[in-house]
């Protein structure tokens, strides 16, 4: 591929992929120190004699008879009940996805094909609302919210979310949509669609690369989201990331934090999995905004 | 398209957004206005063989049901915004007046909680960035001259910090600066100062969550200018190279001349995220040493006994009026840009 004109020194290259694998350990060994240590017991995940103990699991062989032990995952999973919070998480994270996309494509799509001042006008307030920091909104819903005992219960938990990711779901798609030709569904309507009927026919059917995207963010929005579903969800309600900050606060308890250290491990995995499975589609979209100015 | 289409399709999504989004801010500002409301007082006179004593009892029902009947609390007006908690004017004009220096002036109005978090969340925003915007662009450049066969492993590792959640991001390093931690027991053995600890000290909390934000960030502007080179036209930087560019200068008059729209893009993006750093604090147990702007307005509505609606909503509102002034200058250009292109 590379011209000969264009072969680097060798030093450079030595530098360039050093810098390369420096980065990588940064941004990899805290997840693997930490998969590792889940396996452990306190005593190692936190060894006060040796670092080396953590890798080795002295005190897990001396206190479970194995160098690995499940205790964590047993304690978060079982004792813990940290499987109401990943269903509860599902619920949320599902929910949210479908109606976001729903609502945003729907708008994105009106955005993209409007050319009126009031189409830019709503794409300027939803750059506002994106920047908004989200617990700034909590504090203005938890005082209506207890009044009309909405509090506490996933419904609201979801729309809320849907609410907050509306600004840049709309954004994403209409961008996604401007790069559909204009002439697609206008043919359609010269042929007779309502445009409802383009909308459905012609341009649903070309959509899907656009929404994935999209639906990604989505995702990553309400599965990470702390600042909302810790404040708006009551205890049996909780998801996965303020079930964890609770567990902090008993972390005081031997063993404890070995619980918090397995749930977050749980909990990293789906994310895993996904960017595995959509790295394309994620990286595409983190450029969509940037490459076209 | 016609009005009524156009507003059939956006309705939806308007109307949450409205409803959520901008109805919020609406209640956010009514709440700031009110305190919550004194507790009742009963006075009482219990007389016995030794004269008569006022004793002073909260009347737990009639407390109740004022709050029952008045959820908001009581009218404060601004009151609230200028107290001690939020902008504290009366404190500044004593600080200004008793201090000597401009020195003892500045310290004393950093004690003041809001204060706290605006430089704390100023100096999160303005540190991280252009860090976050230098490494990525190192990063960039580096997987960029990897063979083909290895990127797209190193992009799926590079991606993992930005992914996964920032409470759990922050968590995971937490544990590992703890002093029986991976990085800690390292740093202890590197200073060779066996009680040396991250956590104790507010300039090494700081430099703690900065490092954080700078890890959990650099992997967003590393994929856009990543991105960014795969465009960069292959015909102006092999001109340069005839005319006698070095690598460097290619990449100093080439390279980064045309990455400069993404240098904004990050820089907008990342000024949005960063200024509503919150769920690091949380992380690393770091509000003695930091607090935020959305971490304040948090431990407000968490409360100890009470939650203070009326604090929460006064620091939300100066939260809202500082990401206005953040973002005036982006609206400002767009507004133009907006003008110029033919519709």
């Amino acid at each position: 591929m590379t011209p000969s004109s264009q072969k680097r020194s060798l030093g450079l290259v030595v530098f360039s992929t050093a810098f390369v694998a420096l980065w990588l350990a940064i941004a990899a060994v805290p997840f693997l120190w930490t998969l590792w240590g889940s396996f452990k017991v306190q005593g190692d995940f936190f060894s006060k004699s040796d670092w080396t103990y953590a890798i080795q699991g002295v005190r897990t062989l001396a206190e479970t008879g194995s160098s690995f032990t499940g205790q964590g995952y047993h304690g978060a999973w079982v004792e813990q009940e940290f499987w109401r919070a990943t269903l509860n998480t599902g619920i949320v994270v599902f929910f949210t996805v479908i109606i976001s996309l729903t609502l945003g494509t729907l708008g994105g799509y009106a955005l993209a094909r409007s050319g009126y001042k009031y189409a830019f006008w709503i794409l300027m307030a939803a750059l506002v609302f994106r920047a908004m920091p989200h617990i700034t909104l909590v504090s203005g819903y938890l005082l209506p919210f207890f009044e009309w005992n909405l509090w506490g219960h996933l419904p609201t938990t979801i729309i809320v979310l849907v609410a907050i990711n509306q600004p840049f779901t709309l954004w994403m798609l209409h961008s996604f949509f401007l790069n559909i030709p204009k002439d697609m569904d206008e043919s359609a309507m010269v042929d007779g669609c309502t445009r409802f009927q383009a909308f459905r026919h012609v341009i649903i059917p070309v959509m899907w690369p656009g929404v994935i995207t999209t639906g990604l963010f989505s995702f990553l929005l309400a599965y990470n989201d702390f600042a909302v579903t810790a404040m708006l969800l009551s205890q049996e309600n909780q998801t996965m990331v303020p079930k964890i900050a609770s567990f902090l606060g008993t972390t005081q308890v031997e063993g404890n934090v070995m619980f918090a250290v397995a749930a977050v491990v749980s909990a990293t995995a789906p994310l895993f999995a996904l960017v595995m499975v959509f790295q394309r589609q994620i990286v595409s979209g983190l450029t969509a905004g940037a490459v076209k100015g | 398209m016609k009005h009524r289409t156009f507003l059939w399709f956006i309705l939806p999504s308007l109307s949450a957004m409205v409803l959520f989004i901008a109805l919020p801010i609406v209640s956010v500002f009514v709440q700031s206005l009110f305190v919550a409301h004194d507790q009742v007082l009963i006075v009482t006179e219990n007389c016995g063989p030794f004269g008569c004593k006022q004793a002073t009892t909260v009347d737990q029902e009639a407390t109740r049901a004022l709050k029952e009947s008045a959820p908001l609390g009581k009218y404060n007006g601004f009151a609230t915004y200028t107290n001690r908690g939020h902008l504290a004017f009366a404190e500044i004009t004593e600080a200004w007046r008793s201090s000597d220096g401009v020195s003892t002036f500045l310290s004393q109005v950093l004690n003041l909680p809001f204060y706290r978090a605006v430089a704390f969340t100023l100096a999160y925003t303005f540190v991280v960035t252009p860090f976050v915007i230098l490494l990525g662009l190192a990063v960039a450049l580096g997987v960029n001259a990897l063979p083909r066969a290895i990127k797209g492993p190193t992009i799926f590792v590079s991606l993992l910090p930005m992914i996964v959640t920032p409470l759990i991001g922050s968590l995971i390093l937490f544990w590992m600066i703890d002093a029986r931690g991976l990085i800690g027991a390292t740093l202890q053995i590197v200073f060779d100062d066996p009680d040396l600890s991250l956590k104790a000290s507010p300039t090494l909390t700081w430099i703690t969550l900065f490092v954080y934000g700078v890890w959990h960030s650099a992997p967003f502007s590393f994929i856009v200018f990543y991105a960014g080179l795969q465009t960069v036209p292959q015909d102006t930087v092999e001109a340069a190279m005839i005319d006698g560019a070095s690598r460097w200068q290619r990449i100093r008059y080439v390279v980064v001349p045309y990455m400069a729209p993404l240098v904004t893009f990050i820089t907008l993006m990342q000024l949005m995220d960063n200024f509503r750093v919150f769920e690091p604090i949380v992380g690393f147990s770091a509000q003695a040493s930091a607090t935020s702007l959305s971490y304040i307005i948090y431990s407000d509505l968490r409360g100890g006994d009470t939650q203070l609606f009326g604090s929460a909503a006064a620091t939300s509102m100066l939260t809202i009026l500082g990401v206005a002034v953040l973002l005036t200058p982006v609206l400002i250009r767009t507004w133009r840009e907006f003008n110029r292109k033919p519709v």
